[in-house]
């Protein structure tokens, strides 16, 4: 009797199976695209108080600033109509945007507008949420249209801090806990480590989105990525490596772009014998960063000689890659000369969950032997890495890739100033310290750039760090889609993709 | 009845002893949630006053004493990360988790049963024999490994569902049973493997003894002697087996989430544990604890009714 049973129940299941296999979804008539992302938005859905690269790129489709980058890397009016200063940098002048209109349809005032930049500039608790508004003196709306900020200290560069997001006055004052920006896309909803749901936005002032439901779907484990692409799951996954992209079958494009970061092995310059410059050098000789690119990711990648990515192309400076071309004699007499004829040990300390860093660790391992650099790779945690290496300068060295948070230099170059908050490798150089200050203070563009690229002059030389590349970026996309494009910064445009025809 | 009351209050020393555990441990380890939450451009200031609201500054003692209470008015406290009551956050996810440890709980016995029984009548047949060894390599394959294949066979190359299509019980029933059907399926197998070749075992050794020709000689019906006797018998042993197997199977279940792209507590966990979410951890392992305990507990109460010598 219980066999039967137990047959039966056999059956049944199998039944069920068959029923539900053969229901199949309707087709929306509307167009909709799934993209996964790594990560769940774990920090926030304020743009005001997250922190993280990767929750910046999903709310760079939701909200907006007074101007906001476009993909050549320009600065374009966005809530602002037009922008400009006067011309020592210390009064910039806004127009608001007619019509322009937060997601729940009401028109945005300057009211909105004063409010954010308040918000941002507020010094309670140690600091303003964003650090450059602490040279703010006033925020002041001088009519219906027009907001004016005045500053203490002239800065031409500011406008680019100016992309940081327009709220409602109404959310910041706490009234109303609604998601809402002027962006393309707006928020409909989420589910914690599941998914976020995005639909077009139809009173966007500039060129609508194209297509209207966008799912973001968190894919924890990357083994599934592949597998979630080709069995239809997601449509798109950003950031995949070289392997992944080789596994996916020609029903996906493989966009090739760079993720805008300043990868190197930072080295904690208090440290001995990391305090010795020519020690720093004869490491950056034995460093070949092609070796680590062909090694790493098919040969993918850009060189890099100083802390500025090649998107940056005001800035950048190729000819710094050729400052430290492999030359092992050369690093071992600079090791002699320091006292190190024998070489030293190393820990290099990784966040265990970027596997191109710990691939690029791997590979550097093997190039410093030849300086008999015995490298120990320390891989830790993400958390801990934040903890203990970025906030308590914890470390030996360490391989991260740094992005700039705003489209400029300021954003790379600022934290090798010998008192800034974050110089967490301990950079000490006079030189840099008066460069640094003279593109501050420069009011005439030309002159700061010369300014800048001194600084990045003296990152080499002083070889602050062993500077490797900035990484290729592989998005995968489904053939049903195109019109992807690649931002110089840690941005996904979702509004810029379309069915293609 | 003492000997149950004792066993339930020994349950719940231990629930407090693990969630104690938990505590200590995120104390032990480096990484501040408050850091974690406000990156790595919030002020020293800031992240006091956060730490302050969180209320991080107090001591172990009192943070754990406070949780406890709160637990048993049945507040688990607000998630860091979220922002909201972490009952709310993992409620869903848990009963996910909970329907396909109990899905494949339940595939688990459909497998074992009629295999072992028929194994165990055929002894020494070709189906015994090639039982056997599938058995070995099953009871060898983690259920990770195990999920991957599944996906890459029956999903990939045979259709017959589709890869990361989890179909929520909310939606559509016959659609979650569809594709829970095949990481239950994951799950199920090294342990029904476990089960079959203890309860195969079991049976046989039962067969052997003397009451059963006794009974046979008197005339009773084999299939009654079979089911009444034997199989009842033998199922003793399997029980125990079956408590362990469920509590490994919540655990089975969290891992095989992860590959399945299933909403359950497995991500949750894991994001928590990186995010020093400590609410939601600590939430997660005392829903996990009891769970393994309650069907400890049950498993204990089945023996002394299944088996009179125990009582």
């Amino acid at each position: 009797m219980r066999k039967n049973k137990a047959i039966l129940s056999i059956i049944v299941v199998l039944i069920i199976l068959l029923v539900s296999g053969c229901a199949k979804e309707e087709a929306s008539e509307e167009s909709s695209i799934v993209i996964g992302i790594a990560q769940d938005i774990e920090d926030s859905l304020d743009p005001h108080l997250m922190d993280s690269a990767g929750t910046r790129e999903v709310l760079f489709n939701i909200f907006e600033g007074l101007v906001k980058p476009n993909s050549a890397g320009d600065l374009v009016p966005a809530v602002a109509s037009e922008a400009g200063s006067n011309d020592d940098g210390t009064v910039y002048t806004f127009t608001l945007r007619d019509g322009i209109k937060f997601h729940n349809d009401k028109e945005v005032t300057v009211d909105d507008v004063v409010a954010s930049i308040e918000r941002c500039a507020d010094p309670k608790d140690g600091g303003p949420l964003v650090q450059a508004f602490s040279n703010i003196e006033s925020v002041k709306a001088e009519d219906e249209k027009t907001v004016v900020i005045t500053l203490k200290d002239p800065d031409t560069d500011f406008l680019a801090n100016m992309s940081v997001a327009i709220l409602p006055a109404d959310y910041i004052s706490g009234a109303t806990a609604e998601i809402l920006g002027t962006g393309p896309y707006k928020f409909i909803s989420r589910s914690p480590q599941e998914n976020i749901i995005l639909e077009a936005f139809d009173g966007y002032w500039g060129e609508k989105a194209h297509i209207k439901n966008v799912e973001l779907k968190i894919i924890g484990d990357a083994d599934t990525i592949v597998m979630n692409l080709e069995s239809g799951n997601i449509d798109m996954f950003p950031r995949l490596t070289t392997a992944q992209a080789e596994q996916l079958s020609d029903k996906f494009e493989i966009l090739e772009g760079t993720m805008n970061l300043v990868q190197a092995v930072y080295l904690n310059n208090a440290h001995k014998p990391l305090d010795d410059v020519r020690v720093r050098k004869a490491l950056c000789y034995a460093a070949d960063a092609q070796e680590i690119m062909d090694f790493t990711s098919d040969g993918k990648g850009q060189e890099i000689g100083s802390s500025m990515f090649p998107s940056f192309s005001k800035y950048f400076m190729p000819e710094l890659n050729e400052v430290y071309n492999r030359d092992i004699d050369k690093a071992r007499e600079l090791l002699s000369e320091a006292g190190y004829p024998d070489g030293f040990k190393l820990k290099i300390t990784i966040p265990s969950n970027y596997k191109p860093h710990v691939q690029t660790g791997e590979v550097i391992k093997e190039q410093f032997k030849a300086i008999n650099v015995d490298v120990e790779l320390e891989l830790i945690e993400w958390n801990a890495w934040l903890s203990d290496v970025y906030t308590d300068r914890n470390f030996e060295s360490t391989i991260i890739g740094v992005d700039a948070s705003t489209l400029s230099a300021r954003a790379l170059l600022a934290r090798f100033e010998s008192t800034a908050d974050n110089n967490f490798i301990n950079f000490n150089s006079p030189a840099y310290d008066k460069a640094y200050a003279n593109a501050v203070k420069s009011t005439d563009d030309a002159e700061q750039t010369k300014y800048y690229k001194e600084c990045q002059s003296i990152l080499t030389e002083e070889a602050a760090n062993v500077y490797i590349q900035d990484m290729a970026e592989l998005i995968a996309l489904n053939k049903k889609y195109t019109g992807y494009e690649f931002y110089p910064l840690y941005a996904q445009d979702i509004s810029k993709i379309r069915l293609a025809e | 009845m003492t000997t149950v009351i004792k066993k339930i209050v020994g349950s719940v020393i231990t629930i407090l002893a693990v969630s104690c555990l938990v505590f200590i441990a995120f104390e032990i380890i480096s990484g501040d949630p408050a850091l974690a939450k406000l990156g790595i451009s919030a002020t020293e200031e800031k992240l006091a006053a956060l730490r302050l609201e969180m209320g991080l500054e107090r001591p172990l003692f009192v943070r754990f004493f406070d949780w406890v209470s709160g637990v048993i008015r049945g507040d688990f406290g607000n998630s860091y990360s979220y922002n909201m009551p972490v009952s709310e956050l993992i409620g869903e996810k848990a009963l996910t988790t909970m329907l396909l440890a109990l899905y494949s709980f339940l595939l688990m016995i459909v497998i074992t049963i009629p295999i072992s029984i028929y194994s165990a009548l055929h002894k020494g047949d070709l189906f015994d024999k090639a039982i056997q060894i599938v058995n070995q390599i099953n009871m060898s394959v983690p259920a990770f490994f195990g999920g991957m294949l599944i996906s890459l066979i029956f999903g990939m190359v045979f259709k017959l569902f589709s890869f990361g299509g989890y179909v929520s019980y909310s939606k559509s029933f016959s659609g979650f049973l569809s594709y829970m059907f095949w990481p239950a399926l994951a799950i199920a197998i090294p342990k029904a493997a476990m089960a079959i070749s203890l309860l195969y075992t079991a049976i046989v050794e039962e067969i052997k003894n003397d009451y059963v020709r006794t009974a046979y000689s008197r005339g009773n019906s084999s299939r009654g002697v079979f089911y009444k006797h034997i199989l009842k018998n033998a199922c003793i042993p399997l029980i125990t087996f079956l408590g362990m197997a469920f509590a490994d199977m919540i655990s089975g279940s969290i891992v095989i989430e992860q590959v399945f792209g299933i909403p359950g507590l497995g991500r949750i966990l894991l994001s928590s544990i990186q995010q020093r979410d400590y609410p939601v951890v600590q939430a997660i392992i005392v829903y996990i604890a009891f769970f393994v305990i309650v069907s400890n507990l049950l498993v204990d109460i089945l023996y002394r009714v299944i088996d009179p010598r125990v009582r």
